[in-house]
């Protein structure tokens, strides 16, 4: 069985929780476990976070609403588009943007870099897309956006955590 | 979800408590440096204790949130601290290797 859902929402990280919870809903029948179901949340919150803060830099949001609001309420009207594709029970992901792309895809996904130190993030965003889940793509050039592929099968935890 | 308030700051002895929210993401982050950082600049705190009680959704944003703190506090001798880590979270410690700067207490 294939079941397919796309969304489209605005590059706002008042959208982050929307997008995790709208994945996390679309997959609950498959009675994902508590892990498998937190690893997607988070690699879900990761992959939409980039395509905002790095793709559209968009701030807006981040820090006190209201003091250092006026200037980041000039959101770039970015889109995000993440789709989600269940064939049985594996999981693909794509969160897409039109945002500035990547120069180096290679230096973006290692731990710990970040080119926005001032944010205080971790850099840990590629990192821990690629730790929770099954397979990890990531397609940008400068200027083109950015196309983040995740693939996760969704079932085996309960089996692995018997075997350990 | 709701944004982090006021009464989420403690300061007890020298040591600064932050009761964390339920859904911690880059959307919230930066105002929880900020108010953490107004107490670490204007009090005396040495110390600084993370509460994940709450806690039901974490991604990278507050490795970012420890890793800061942990930075402003580390030079005056302070550490960081954290406590009610449910099994997920302490997942992301280990991943990002944050379970070396910061000690899990059990409560």
């Amino acid at each position: 069985m294939k079941n397919e859902m796309e969304i489209i929402f605005d590059a706002l990280s008042d959208n982050e929780g929307f997008a995790r919870v709208a994945v996390a809903a679309f997959i609950t029948h498959l009675n994902p476990t508590v892990e498998e179901m937190a690893d997607i949340k988070t690699a879900v919150s990761e992959a939409v976070t980039n395509s905002i803060i790095h793709g559209y830099g968009n701030l807006r949001g981040y820090g006190r609403p209201g003091e250092k609001g006026e200037e980041c309420d000039e959101a770039n009207p970015g889109k995000v588009r993440l789709r989600c594709v269940l064939d049985k029970n594996i999981l693909h992901i794509e969160v897409i943007d039109q945002g500035k792309g990547i120069e180096d895809v290679e230096k973006a996904m290692e731990p710990l870099y970040t080119t926005r130190p001032e944010l205080e993030r971790s850099g840990m965003g590629f990192a821990f897309m690629e730790a929770f889940m099954d397979d990890l793509e990531v397609e940008s050039a400068p200027g083109q956006g950015t196309k983040v592929r995740m693939i996760k099968k969704i079932g085996v935890g309960g089996w692995i955590e018997h075997q350990c | 979800m709701g944004q982090i308030a006021a009464e989420d700051f403690q300061i007890i002895d020298n040591c600064l408590l932050i009761q964390l929210p339920e859904e911690i993401d880059h959307h919230g982050a930066g105002f929880i440096c900020e108010c953490a950082d107004r107490y670490l600049v204007r009090k005396e705190v040495r110390d600084v204790v993370f509460d994940f009680g709450r806690t039901r959704f974490m991604d990278s944003s507050g490795i970012g949130i420890i890793m800061g703190r942990y930075r402003k506090i580390s030079c005056f001798g302070g550490k960081v601290y954290a406590i009610h880590v449910d099994r997920q979270i302490e997942r992301i410690f280990r991943l990002s290797g944050l379970n070396k700067i910061v000690e899990v207490l059990e409560s």
